[in-house]
């Protein structure tokens, strides 16, 4: 299945993975698919806060600069630099390469999200597969 | 096969190949000669001291004709629409009248100087109120400023306006709500304002969604900014209902004028509830675009945004003479130097009184009936993803091409083969892999069917040959570029050999 089952996703196209207080934000195979060859990703500092729903930074592909939407509210604990001067592996493996990890405010927040077999169907139904 | 079989309107390009100029330099050529100096010598670093600069870097040392030849032969490798279709959607890259140029390059208009006394230049203001009376008249508002240079600087004295008046209310407010399907301009300016950016939904008809709409006007949205036709060439058929519902909770119309070439002459802004709005005199008004520029975006408004208009604004004097009014309190200030780019107010004030009020209704249903053309015989072959009636442009997509592995930009590339320019590609974004296509006015059936067979033929070769399509363009003096390497890896900078050798 292109989308771990472990994860939760946005109707925005990115996933979190919930360990503990700790979680960890990407864009889905879905979204890399869509955008085509990413060359940009702009992400937030160390210690900023994130809210549910607002954006937290862009990813720039050849096509479009596109909105990046945090899945839950908290502060971000971890960005990775990785994707400064290797964009490319959000396209390579979208599932496995994540973009910041945040302390969560509420765990229980990610609760509200899609699961996997949910967001699949939405992606179904949006692409009109 | 032969990759050239139904390509009818071009062959291989004309071009030669053409290094960049510091390339060809070689040192001390010259491409001019002074004569003996018949006044005292100065050494320069007498007169400048440790500012006087021996080493000029790399400048490119060549003579006039190899200058001339040089940019003569990149010029040949530019696409214009002097040269044949340009039908890139959003753009209106409509042919720029012969007329217009004649007017603009009359002696008196174009040597002109901003700095020449009001007395010597009753022309020239005598054209700035025609054209401002014009445009109201057209855009049926109350008042103009011809200052902004582009349409998203319009766009942001526009809404700079909005935030001055809402201010002078006593509140700014903090929203400005966007649809969908709206240039990408329209957040930015928002933004650029000290605004918030709130998404509108389109229905599925791809218009403003007026639940959604009544929804989301509050006491803190400041304005909706609309473009109407909207990108995907719909007209908001409830454009004066979303009018009201912001007009009763305070809030104002902003329109982005960018599609007001499906409009002039049949319906105005001002009478469908629109607070202030630019135009593009670049697009609908026929003056020069892109690399041809300048732009031009004049901002219209109603009465009560008259008093924030940009200063200074034309008057008539007391004495019955033309001048400018700087006294403006209220006014959100300058936005850009003199009077605005002037020589595009020439052209445009030229192409408007050429065609006339019937020439101009008449531009306007040629530009609908091309599109709509296209959009009948081109449906079914390419994708229609909304069915609702469209004015001066059709929004395609991929999704019958895409099971082949062929997509929109792989379109535009093979019809670069076919001797047209692309369309606007993955544009709007509400539409997946959007083919974007705005014939305008200016071509006749004869080219549209050219056209029309190019997209046709296409259609067929993704079926059939889709690694055409992948490799595309073949004929062209180069061939597909890395674009994800250029974004990534852009090498900006010519660097001398020497230089590149020892990093």
């Amino acid at each position: 299945m292109a989308y771990p089952a472990d994860y939760k996703y946005t109707k925005e196209h990115e996933w979190l993975k919930v360990e503990g207080n700790v979680g960890t934000i990407g864009i889905t195979d879905y979204a890399q698919n869509s955008l085509g060859d990413i060359v940009f990703v702009e992400l937030p500092k160390v210690g900023s806060e994130i809210a549910a729903g607002k954006t937290f930074g862009s990813v720039e592909s050849v096509k479009a600069v596109s909105d990046l939407f945090a899945p839950v509210t908290g502060t971000v604990a971890e960005v990775n630099e990785a994707l400064n001067t290797a964009p490319e592996q959000v396209n390579k493996d979208a599932n496995k390469t994540w973009m910041i990890k945040v302390t969560l405010k509420d765990a229980g927040e990610a609760n509200g999200l899609l699961s996997a077999a949910d967001y699949e169907k939405f992606v179904a139904e949006e692409s009109g597969n | 096969m032969n990759l050239n079989e139904k390509i009818r309107k071009a062959t291989t390009h004309i071009s030669q190949n053409e290094g960049l100029i510091f390339e060809k330099s070689s040192p001390g050529k010259k491409g001019y000669k002074l004569p003996p100096l018949d006044v005292p010598e100065v050494d320069p670093a007498e007169l400048l001291g440790e500012q006087a600069r021996e080493d000029l870097g790399q400048m490119p040392e060549v003579s006039e004709i190899e200058i001339i030849r040089h940019y003569t032969r990149i010029s040949t490798w530019n696409y214009a629409v002097d040269h044949g279709m340009y039908p890139l959607g959003s753009c209106t890259m409509k042919y720029n009248a012969r007329v217009n140029e004649y007017v603009a390059r009359l002696t008196g208009l174009a040597e002109a100087h901003p700095y020449q006394p009001e007395r010597v230049t009753q022309g020239a203001l005598r054209i700035l109120q025609m054209l401002s009376e014009q445009l109201i008249e057209i855009t049926g508002m109350d008042a103009i400023t011809l200052q902004p240079a582009a349409g998203a600087h319009g766009e942001l004295t526009g809404i700079l306006m909005v935030r001055a008046y809402l201010e002078s209310r006593g509140n700014p407010r903090k929203k400005i709500l966007i649809p969908d399907s709206a240039h990408g301009t329209n957040p930015a300016t928002a933004a650029m304002a000290g605004y918030a950016v709130e998404n509108l939904k389109s229905n599925a008809a791809g218009m403003v969604d007026m639940a959604s709409l009544e929804a989301q006007v509050n006491d803190d949205v400041a304005a909706l900014m609309l473009t109407n036709p909207n990108t995907l060439g719909v007209f908001e058929q409830e454009i004066h209902k979303i009018a009201d519902v912001l007009h009763a909770k305070g809030a104002l119309m902003y329109m982005d004028g960018a599609n007001m070439n499906a409009l002039v002459g049949k319906v105005r802004p001002g009478d469908f509830g629109a607070d202030v709005m630019h135009l593009n005199l670049h697009k609908t008004f026929s003056t020069p675009h892109g690399g041809g520029g300048p732009g031009s975006g004049p901002v219209a408004c109603k009465k009560i945004l008259e008093p924030f208009l940009p200063t200074p604004v034309v008057i008539t004097k007391k004495d019955g003479t033309l001048g400018f009014d700087y006294n403006r309190p209220q006014s959100v200030g300058r936005v850009r130097m003199f009077y605005g780019n002037f020589g595009m107010h020439v052209r445009a004030l030229a192409y408007i009184m050429a065609n006339g009020p019937e020439g101009l209704r008449l531009t306007t249903e040629d530009a609908v009936l091309n599109a709509n053309y296209i959009r009948k015989k081109l449906e079914g072959i390419y994708d229609l993803p909304y069915s609702t009636p469209t004015m001066h442009e059709v929004v395609f997509s991929d999704r019958l091409q895409t099971p082949k592995g062929v997509k929109t930009g792989d379109i535009a590339k093979r019809l670069i083969d076919y001797g047209f320019h692309p369309y606007t590609v993955s544009f709007p974004l509400v539409v997946h892999g959007a083919l974007m296509i705005e014939p305008t006015e200016s071509e006749s059936k004869e080219e549209l069917d050219l056209f029309i067979d190019a997209m046709k033929s296409i259609a067929e070769e993704a079926e059939q040959h889709p690694e055409i399509i992948a490799e595309a363009p073949h004929n062209t003096r180069i061939s597909r570029l890395d674009e994800t390497m250029a974004a990534r890896k852009p090498v900006l900078r010519w660097k001398p050999p020497a230089a590149a050798a020892g990093k």
